[in-house]
């Protein structure tokens, strides 16, 4: 018997079966994938999952890949919770974690998402992978297409950094630069699936794709010793995978995984350069998310039309989180403040979700002792171009090699 | 004459057609031409209150309706407005 049995409508409940399909024809409301929980009640357990692999396919009862198919797997997931005790110590939380997930195979929580949706559409007959990606999706299609053997087209905004170009193109997919942002490129995607027989990973299969970000939170809840934190920290873009996590704690909790009834706070994080949501969430209306024209270093969240904005703000406040917004200058110095104490080198993105973070800490949000989780999305070295070069750095010096200059120019 | 571009999710509205050619001054009193023509496209198009219903994307000529004046944006003849499922992209 399979377990996924069907796709239903978020917003209206009418199902469909399962395809490559993400809109519901009634009210245009996202599909689901729906799985047989009856089914999922008997097998799932935190015995099995200990059993399986070292990766994020230790979930695999949770996800929509039946047990038949063989998947696109590079290691992903199964990153490390670190316990930040230097950047907690200067923020006033003492039981503050970090979820690492630039330690990924292609150094984003991308490869979660799209080892699922390639993984499914190879087992539905698909021979053509695509997306529409503001970098760090991209650069996982690419690499995943290429594991499995699959034609690629990427669609990416023509001024993408070119740190994340060059580690797109290596794999040696297909790249369409469009002429416009983010936005522009997911129109037109949207529009092309009509004409293509593609799976797009975050349009037509984007049910199965949005599934694979659960495991962000399986795992956290797993390395916590099977416990729920208080508050998690999440970067808003679409907001999709926000979505998600809400629905994984819900599942850990369902399914037994995790003691009590207890959810967590979800905190959204966006820069202030793209902050639909956020404008939103403080507004009188934060079921309206107007878009905006996104203008922000935090290139991999710049989404200025996010699909699922509405159901951020409904989860932020039904679970008692927050969507706060960061400056610029703030972003970059979350990502020095993180590197400077805990050793973690994470992209802009990375620096929206601890901007906000500290924004928060220092604003008196937390007693102290809350078990507090950031996720960190993206690894540094794909938007080091943002951090002045290192000529500009305060601590650097320039020396002959000789003892003498250096006695003469380095303070000990 | 501006022109309708009509997603798959519609077509079943507007008996199968891609484009719809519809009279209009303004994209409200166009979605009113494309309703007459093919009744059931203002429920689509738009909630209760007659805004644009939140998992639709309307763009005029490539720019989307909301960065812009709504259902007030002018329109004119050999404008293409395209209705696109709001619901993709990201994670």
């Amino acid at each position: 018997m399979p377990k996924v049995i069907g796709l239903r409508c978020r917003e209206c409940g009418a199902e469909y079966e399962l395809q490559a399909t993400h809109v519901c024809e009634m009210c245009f409301g996202p599909l689901d994938a729906v799985y047989d929980r009856a089914a999922l009640k008997k097998v799932v357990s935190r015995q099995r999952i200990e059993q399986g692999p070292k990766s994020m396919w230790r979930y695999r009862d949770l996800l929509p890949i039946e047990d038949s198919v063989n998947v696109v797997t590079l290691g992903e997931g199964l990153t490390p919770l670190v316990k930040a005790d230097r950047l907690g110590a200067e923020l006033g939380l003492r039981n503050l974690y970090l979820k690492n997930d630039s330690m990924n195979p292609t150094n984003s929580f991308k490869d979660r998402v799209v080892s699922v949706a390639i993984s499914w559409a190879r087992a539905h007959g698909f021979e053509t992978i695509a997306c529409a990606s503001t970098g760090n999706l991209a650069n996982a299609v690419a690499a995943y297409a290429a594991r499995a053997g699959l034609e690629c087209f990427v669609f990416i905004p023509v001024d993408l950094e070119p740190a994340k170009v060059a580690s797109i193109s290596v794999f040696d997919p297909n790249v369409v630069a469009v002429r416009g942002n983010y936005d522009d490129v997911n129109r037109l995607c949207s529009q092309l699936i009509e004409s293509t027989p593609w799976a797009f990973c975050n349009i037509n299969i984007r049910p199965f794709y949005a599934e694979g970000s659960k495991t962000l939170t399986f795992e956290t809840a797993e390395q916590l010793g099977w416990e729920l934190p208080d508050e998690i920290i999440i970067p808003i873009a679409s907001g999709c995978q926000f979505v998600r996590h809400r629905q994984a704690a819900g599942e850990l909790l369902e399914f037994g995984l995790v003691r009590g009834d207890r959810v967590p706070a979800f905190t959204g994080a966006q820069a202030l350069g793209c902050a639909p949501v956020y404008n939103a969430f403080h507004s009188d209306t934060p079921d309206r998310v107007l878009p905006v024209k996104p203008d922000t270093i935090a290139r991999s969240i710049a989404i200025g039309n996010p699909s699922d904005g509405v159901y951020v703000n409904r989860i932020a406040r039904d679970t008692g989180g927050v969507v706060e917004a960061v400056t610029e200058d703030e972003i970059v110095d979350a990502m020095r403040l993180l590197a400077r104490t805990e050793g973690i080198f994470t992209e802009t993105a990375g620096g929206v979700t601890i901007g906000v973070l500290a924004k928060l800490a220092r604003a008196g949000r937390w007693r102290g002792d809350e078990v507090v989780v950031a996720y960190v999305t993206g690894h540094g070295l794909k938007t080091a171009d943002v951090l002045a070069s290192a000529n500009g750095h305060a601590r650097r010096v320039e020396i002959e090699p000789t003892m003498k200059s250096f006695r003469e120019k380095v303070t000990i | 004459m501006a022109q309708f571009r009509i997603p798959g999710p519609l077509r079943r509205l507007s008996d199968g057609e891609v484009t719809v050619d519809v009279e209009a001054h303004d994209l409200a009193s166009a979605i009113e031409a494309l309703d007459a023509r093919y009744p059931g496209f203002r429920d689509r198009l738009l909630d209760e209150n007659g805004d644009l219903r939140q998992f639709v994307n309307v763009y005029l000529n490539d720019e989307d309706v909301r960065l812009g004046s709504g259902l007030q944006a002018k329109v004119g003849d050999m404008d293409e407005i395209s209705i696109v499922p709001a619901v993709a992209g990201g994670t």
